[in-house]
């Protein structure tokens, strides 16, 4: 069963199509790599997937419901949630009341205006949770500023996490990191598999060879080939297009 | 405990200024209840939701001329303070519907801009009210009417101004530390991860733009009430910049930080003033003082909390 179906998306920047009528399936418990060089789309495709860019022609199905015209906040309800590139957390707040935040944002109303959120242990027990599988479980009392790279971009994950999100859509999760901290990434989304359904958008193949279950390759705003890990690698087209590039 | 302690001394105030024969300090202090309660709105939405709004004097404005309007039309009736006061805040808190649910829609020094441009509309409908004073405004005959007590003794009007601050602070202290005020923290941070996240971030915008609209509407209609007089000035641009500077100076978001720029600014107008005309000269050099020096305010000196 696909958990998102993607058909003829279109974006036009001026005469620059940016996405060019992508077709694109994510399957429920799968994760899927898109990956393509610099320029392809990537990030235009992921804006139109979280609703922050409308798209020009197109349908984008969530859960058997057309979410073409829902605001990023109605995917994020229907269960979509997001990682993004650049880390994008609440600096001002401390590690385990940025997750906190994350975890209230799908636990009921927030229009509360008297109860003290430091009364409800659940959010906090369920942010330590979350911590704890990505291994920031000891730094939940520290400013989310303070952290390293490394360890904010474990934040971003968590944040992700928090929202029990049935399709998480990771924008290069691996990105800036070094070998040791990115080997510790790929063994977190590895931990993910069966538990959430991922759209992973990443430049390093060697974990997306390890990661994904299926590849789309992005090339020129098109999806050019889909197929497990073999057939991408076997693929002539993708290697004259993407993989030949890298060594261009 | 320290606001507690505050509390009572303030409820000792009036005897204290009268047994030094000094009853002039209980008006004064009525003022900056009443400023702070302002001040403290506007924190709300300034501090709290980062959104920097210079319109913030027209609730002010609108929810005094509630009060002298309803007072002149509908001698007797109009002059209840129970109808006439939360009527201040109901028109207020829908003005700031319709303000905010347009406003809203911008961010930034757009924000500020188009807030200010709603307010001085305001300001010019109030200056264009001719049964109404027009520009030079309308004086109020009496203070508004409560049951059991004669607000035009200052001490009584003192203790009901105190007793609705001393609501206000606490029910922004509650709203700060339960979920709304969380999330409008997180708004403030991070709007756009807010929005990724789930929440639907300009609902809880104008839910604040509502709230601080209509405390502020209920400051107006009290300072109507301490001045007994209600003039297109309120709603003027500068009330509006002299609530903004009173909670930077106070504290951004910190929960005493209007109560403690609203005390600030009029202490400093009041003794500098006996000097010179130029009095703002020297508030404008404390709050670049506190802005260099003290960047969470005054209220920040001693308190951790944001």
């Amino acid at each position: 069963m696909n958990l998102l179906e993607i058909r003829g998306m279109v974006k036009r920047f001026g005469g620059l199509a940016a996405t060019d009528g992508v077709d694109l399936d994510v399957r429920q418990g799968e994760i899927h790599a898109v990956i393509g060089p610099n320029g392809a789309g990537k990030t235009t495709l992921i804006g139109q997937v979280c609703g922050t860019l409308a798209p020009d022609a197109g349908r984008i199905l969530f859960a058997g419901v057309d979410a073409t015209r829902l605001a990023p906040h109605q995917r994020a309800e229907l269960g979509l949630a997001r990682s993004y590139q650049i880390t994008s957390l609440f600096p001002n707040f401390s590690v385990i009341d940025n997750v906190a935040l994350a975890v209230q944002a799908r636990s009921g109303s927030s229009f509360r205006f008297w109860q003290p959120v430091a009364d409800e242990r659940q959010l906090a027990d369920a942010a330590q949770d979350i911590l704890d599988r990505v291994g920031l479980g000891d730094l939940g009392q520290r400013t989310a500023a303070a952290l390293s790279h490394g360890e904010h971009r474990q934040l971003e994950m968590a944040l992700a996490l928090a929202t029990r999100p049935r399709l998480l859509l990771l924008d290069e999760p691996m990105a800036g990191m070094g070998g040791e901290e990115s080997a510790h990434m790929v063994k977190l989304i590895e931990d993910l598999r069966g538990d959430y359904s991922v759209l992973l958008v990443e430049h390093d193949m060697d974990a997306v060879f390890r990661l994904a279950d299926r590849i789309s390759v992005l090339v020129a705003g098109r999806i050019i080939a889909t197929g497990s890990v073999a057939e991408i690698r076997a693929d002539a087209e993708v290697r004259l297009a993407y993989l030949g590039e890298d060594e261009a | 405990m320290a606001p507690l302690t505050a509390f009572v001394l303030a409820m000792a105030l009036p005897a204290v200024a009268s047994a030094f024969g000094q009853d002039f300090y209980v008006g004064f202090a009525s003022r900056i209840l009443i400023m702070a309660m302002l001040a403290t709105s506007l924190n709300l939405l300034v501090g709290l939701g980062g959104m920097v709004s210079l319109g913030h004097a027209a609730f002010f404005g609108a929810g005094a001329y509630v009060v002298g309007i309803l007072a002149t039309e509908w001698r007797g009736v109009g002059n209840y303070a129970l109808l006439a006061w939360p009527l201040a805040m109901a028109l207020s808190a829908a003005l700031a519907l319709i303000i905010g649910a347009i406003s809203l829609r911008t961010r930034g020094v757009y924000f500020i801009m188009i807030t200010l441009a709603f307010a001085q509309m305001l300001f010019y409908v109030a200056l264009s009210l001719k049964a109404y004073g027009g520009d030079d405004g309308m004086s109020l005959s009496q203070r508004s009417s409560l049951p059991g007590l004669d607000l035009a003794i200052d001490s009584h009007f003192y203790y009901v101004v105190l007793a609705l601050s001393a609501a206000v602070f606490m029910l922004y202290q509650r709203l700060c530390a339960a979920r709304f005020g969380r999330v409008l923290l997180g708004i403030k941070d991070n709007e756009a991860r807010m929005e990724s996240l789930g929440y639907p971030v300009y609902r809880y915008k104008l839910a604040a733009f509502v709230i601080a609209g209509a405390v502020a509407g209920l400051a107006g209609a009290l300072m109507a009430n301490q001045n007994s007089y209600v003039s297109p000035n309120m709603m003027h641009w500068e009330q509006s910049g002299v609530a903004l500077v009173m909670v930077i100076l106070g504290g951004l978001g910190n929960i005493w930080g209007g109560l403690a720029g609203a005390a600030a600014f009029l202490i400093i107008e009041e003794a500098l003033s006996a000097f010179t005309k130029h009095w703002a000269i020297g508030v404008g050099a404390i709050l670049l003082a506190v802005v260099f020096f003290a960047p969470r305010g005054i209220a920040g000196l001693w308190t951790a909390k944001r």
